[in-house]
């Protein structure tokens, strides 16, 4: 039973992703989620967790690629466009507000202990993020190791990005390939 | 200051095709670029604008206008977003449309399985800079700490953990 899909309107799509833009705090994917499958109903579960999927392989921003295959999906070129820009704009000015306000006070102790403080904190929810992305890896020890490798080369030895992914990328989908094709035929 | 507009263009658009799994994963990247190569800031303003861009509502990816502002200004701060999003998002337009195509090709999967892992290295590499930009002293890393367990082990909302961290900063303990 699927309750039938909306197809938004150009001005319905550059305003959804504005209130997505401006609702999310440290990320905004589980509040695009809530408003594009529950709230809205534009995607079906499935299509978000493709749409997610893939915003995740390509490279960029995965918020922003997700909203370039709605907004294209919709309304082609135009669509990706004003979903782009109904992301970014109020987050933008805002964001370049506060640091403004950051060139212009930042002298003050205050502001620079609040800001010590904001960014231990900040610190510590990537770290956590890090944590629970480990701890929902895929079981197998070839894949945790190619996590350990990765956080090697980038973060103790800072290896060059590109480097490491030129040569890790290739290695980890073809011993991915050769996983899923052992677990078809057992 | 067209030439460093240039500048930043170019880098980003080439951070936006390694931003395998986010912005979040370039924050390597983009502290060798704008601290340690350009000294166009300190590592601890880097960590500042990191945290401003997490307390404020919207994409990751806006820590890379803030870079952007802070090297060359508002013209910078649009440089360095449409340097971030153009090449990937032009990417993914074309490829958006092969992908569901490709719905039950074995390489899809391949992909899929095979760049989970190194997203989650990133973004721990990432994490493990952004601690030792951001935290200066031991009281750092002990909030630094906390708000880990705290995030990882407890539902409570990120904002909240801000606000914390932003109070107790202001209070002189950090």
């Amino acid at each position: 039973m699927t309750p039938s899909l909306i197809i938004p309107s150009r001005r319905q799509l550059f305003l959804g992703f504005f209130s997505i833009g401006l609702s999310g705090f440290g990320g905004v994917l589980p509040q695009a989620h809530r408003m594009l499958v529950q709230q809205r109903r534009w995607l079906s579960e499935e299509e978000f967790t493709e749409l997610l999927g893939l915003g995740q392989i390509l490279p960029g921003p995965n918020i922003v690629n997700m909203s370039i295959a709605i907004g294209s999906r919709c309304h082609g070129v135009a669509g990706a466009w004003l979903a782009v820009a109904g992301l970014m704009l109020a987050p933008l000015v805002i964001v370049l507000s506060m640091a403004v306000l950051y060139d212009h006070y930042q002298s003050l102790p205050d502001v620079q202990g609040t800001l010590h403080g904001l960014a231990s904190t900040a610190a510590g929810l990537l770290l956590a993020m890090a944590l629970r992305m480990g701890t929902k890896i895929e079981r197998h020890a070839v894949a945790a190791l190619l996590a350990v490798l990765t956080f090697i080369a980038v973060g103790v030895l800072r290896w060059p990005l590109l480097l490491v992914l030129l040569v890790l990328a290739p290695v980890s989908v073809l011993l991915a390939w050769q996983r899923g094709r052992t677990g078809a035929r057992s | 200051m067209i030439l460093l507009l240039l500048s930043l263009l170019g880098s980003f658009a080439l951070f936006s095709l390694m931003a395998v799994g986010g912005a979040i994963t370039l924050i390597p990247e983009m502290h060798h670029y704008v601290v340690e190569s350009h000294h166009w800031m300190s590592g601890q303003e880097f960590a500042a604008l990191f945290a401003i861009a997490q307390a404020a509502p919207g994409p990751n990816v806006l820590v890379v206008s803030l870079i952007g502002w802070k090297v060359a200004g508002l013209a910078g701060a649009c440089v360095a977003t449409v340097g971030m999003c153009g090449p990937s998002s032009l990417l993914c337009y074309y490829v958006a449309r092969l992908w569901q195509r490709w719905h039950a090709s074995p390489w899809r999967r391949a992909i899929e399985r095979g760049l989970a892992p190194l997203t989650i290295g990133l973004v721990a590499g990432s994490a493990m800079l952004m601690s030792e930009a951001a935290n200066q002293h031991w009281s750092g890393w002990l909030l630094c700490a906390a708000s880990t367990v705290l995030a990882w082990r407890t539902r409570v909302n990120p904002l909240w953990l801000l606000a914390g961290g932003a109070l107790l900063g202001f209070a002189g303990w950090i």
